[in-house]
Order: C-alpha cells, then structure tokens, then sequence
C-alpha cells in the first residue's frame, strides 16, 4: 500500500504543476504554444493508460534508456494525470470573469503574471472539487503500474492470490485497501473546499 | 487617435475616429448606448486592439501585446462600469499588486501609499476588506484608489457609475471632480450630465461608432450644433 500511496502522492504534484502550466499554454495569446498544450492533453487523455504504460516501459527500454520501473510508472502516470489536470484548470481559467484579468493588465500586469497572480489563484480556488476527482482516479489507476513489474497495491493481491491460490480474500483486502485511501481523500478535498471559496 | 476604426464581426464599433486629449485634461464622452463609447475607452489601452488607424500616447504609438504594452498601461488608469476588483485580495492588496510588482516598490511603502490614497476615497477603513464585503460605490472608489497607486498620467473611466444606486453614484463622482480639480488628465465615458456640466473642459458625442460634435460643456448642453445631439439632449434632459 505505501508503493500506492507514493505512485499517487508524487505523481500528483507533478501532475499538478505539469497540468497547470498546460493549461496556462492552452489560455495563451501565443498560438504555437496553444496548439502545443491542445497537443499534449490531445494525445495523453486519448490513449489508455495501460498502453501508455507498456508503451513507455518498453520504449524507454529499447531506447536503452533504464529509469527503472516506479520511475517509468510515475512519469506516465505524472502525464497521463496531467492531460486532466490542464482540462480542470482550464475550465476554472474561463470561470474567472473576463474583467478580472482586463483588470489586471490595465495596471500593467504582463499575461503571464495576471495569469498567476490574479487569474489562476481564482481559478485553483474553484477547481478544488474536480481536481479531487481527478486524484481519487489517480489512486486507482496507479493500479496500471503493476503491468510494469511495480509491486503496488493490485499487483501485490495479484502476487498473493497466486501463492494462496485464495483470489478473493487477496483481491478484497485490495479493495479494501484502496477505499482506506479514496474515502478519506475524498474527505480532505471536501474540508479544502470550504477552507479555499473565496468570500463574495 | 486617428482614424481609428473596430469592428466587432459586422458591427461597427468606431469608424474613423480621431481624437486627441492635452495633459491636464478631462474630457467626457456622450452619447446613447452602442455609440462605441466605451470601445473608445477600451482602445486606448488597447484592452480592445484596434482593427487601423493609431492610438498614441504622448507621441508614442501603443506597442502590440507584450512586455512594452503592459508597461504603457501601467501608466494609463482604468476604472471599470463593473468595477473589477481582485475578488481573491482584500482592497489594501488589490491597491498595493500593481506598485510591488510592476513598479518595484517595496511592501511597506506600497502600504503607506495604498493607505493614504484609500483615506483620499474615504475607504481606509475598510482595507483589510474583501471587495464582496463593500458597497458598490465603495467597491468603485477602492477601484479609482487601485488605478491611482500607479500614478498614471492619463486616467480611463468606463461608465463607472453606471452599476451603481443612485445615492452611490454621488460619492464616485466627488472623487472624480476631485480628481479633476487637481488637473489629473481624464477620459470619462459616462451618462453622468452633471458631471459632464461641471468638470469636463470638453464633451465629446458619439453615435453610431462616429464623433458626431466636440464642445465645451456650456456651449453642448446649451447650444448642440448637430441634429443628432439635439436629439440626445431633448431625450436625456427631458425629465
């Protein structure tokens, strides 16, 4: 369970910071680099996720480059989780009204900078709930991990079934195991929620 | 501005405009609903870029979307019809971003300067505020307070009244004639007569995206030499 809970924990905050400077791409007056964030979400969000997996294991191998298992796993989860990410943040970028950065550029704030001192802090404020979403699913997908010989949660029910011959008392404890991780999560995001609206 | 022109797909917002305003200024621009007032407004700091002719300030014409451009609108203040405050800083933070982090001030002089100029639009006390917790007419006056921390040269009211109560309005205007009183180079785009009467050197009419007449305030709410005005003026001055 902790290999779960790292695989989740780590490609999350990368997830989290890949996912918003995406987004602030897709938002750019900058057209190649808007077209280059609707790539990366395009292509990630649109493959599954055990292709990717297998995909990246394999490439980095043949390629001869070795990041070891929970490193490859992170960096496709990172991404993959990144592709949602920048959708999230996006739709709470365009939920900022529009006077709010025409406000900020009128006391002569550059894009980037009403970006992120006046538009996205608005912006993460709103999007608490979805992105909470978007972790609980992390925390299940990173059961894909296990296609790639990382001993997490899944894979280790799937190791122990095998040895016990017992599937449903392994594949149950993991059941279990992932809501001991999804419930409360779940919680948090509801008590970030109502810590993060803004007054209004 | 000359011969500046906009369109917003088939409709055309300004057409051919030319218009320039001295230091010192203030200048109040009329005229009915859709005559591109406020497009006007929203051209000078190319909030909304022009489709051609030339925008120029002291001289210089504005720069495309950029690092030169936010630098010019910083010297330009901007207050807007629905007043646009940070709704996520309170009033001292949002009169306080622009002078730390475009002007490089530092945090304590930034605050001292914030707080003097929210005492001028009476609102010091509500600085640790959040804008939601204000009434409009004070919302707008932190606004004008955000927009003077930038010690602009030239200042842009876009219909700021017009989103307030009617006994709100009054206290936004005492500090725009303030303002103007002290020389502060000013465009307003405003239904404010009054105002206009009493602090505009020259008013400005507009219809349909066009300049239709300049005049000093007596000579255009007494004498309106086109018929246009005329019009405007038997409508708005009817009650």
């Amino acid at each position: 369970m902790s290999i779960t809970v790292a695989l989740t924990l780590t490609s999350f905050a990368a997830a989290l910071v890949i996912g918003t400077v995406v987004a602030a791409f897709r938002v750019s007056p900058v057209a190649p680099l808007r077209a280059a964030g609707a790539a990366w979400v395009e292509v990630l969000r649109n493959i599954p996720l055990s292709v990717l997996m297998l995909g990246f294991y394999f490439g980095f191998t043949k390629i001869d480059i070795r990041y070891g298992e929970f490193a490859t796993a992170v960096i496709v989860l990172s991404a993959y989780t990144s592709s949602f990410v920048a959708e999230t943040v996006r739709a709470g970028i365009n939920s900022v009204a529009r006077g709010q950065a025409e406000a900020a550029r009128s006391i002569g704030l550059t894009f980037p900078q009403s970006l992120r001192v006046v538009v996205l802090p608005q912006a993460m404020r709103t999007v608490v709930a979805p992105l909470g979403s978007v972790f609980i699913a992390l925390i299940k997908n990173s059961s894909l991990a296990g296609l790639i010989a990382v001993v997490e949660l899944t894979d280790m029910a799937d190791r122990i079934s095998f040895d016990t011959a017992r599937p449903i008392p392994a594949f149950l404890g993991a059941a279990v195991g992932y809501l001991l991780l999804a419930l409360p999560s779940g919680a948090v995001v509801g008590l970030l929620e109502r810590r993060a609206a803004i007054k209004r | 501005m000359e011969k500046v022109s906009k369109s917003f797909g088939p409709v055309k917002a300004l057409q051919e405009v030319d218009l320039s305003v001295e230091r010192g200024e203030v200048v109040v621009v009329v005229g009915p609903s859709g005559s591109g007032k406020s497009t006007l407004c929203r051209c000078i700091n190319r909030l909304e870029p022009v489709d051609s002719g030339t925008v120029m300030i002291d001289g210089v014409p504005l720069p495309e979307e950029g690092k030169a451009l936010a630098k010019l609108r910083a010297d330009v203040g901007m207050v807007f019809q629905s007043f646009n405050l940070f709704a996520h800083k309170t009033v001292l933070e949002n009169v306080t971003l622009g002078p730390t982090k475009v002007r490089g001030l530092s945090r304590s002089e930034a605050r001292q300067r914030a707080m003097e100029l929210l005492r001028r639009v009476g609102i010091d006390d509500k600085a640790d505020r959040y804008p939601a917790e204000l009434s409009g007419g004070q919302q707008q006056r932190a606004a004008i307070a955000r927009a003077l921390a930038m010690e602009p040269k030239l200042m842009l009211f876009d219909e700021p009244t017009s989103a307030l109560d009617p006994e709100m309005i009054k206290e936004v205007l005492d500090v725009m004639t303030e303002l103007a009183s002290e020389g502060k180079t000013m465009v307003v785009v405003s239904h404010e007569m009054g105002f206009a009467r009493s602090a505009a050197q020259r008013v400005v009419f507009m219809d349909d995206g066009r300049i239709v007449e300049v005049a000093p305030p007596d000579r255009f709410f007494s004498d309106p030499q086109s018929e246009r005005a005329k019009d405007f003026l038997s409508k708005i001055l009817a009650h």
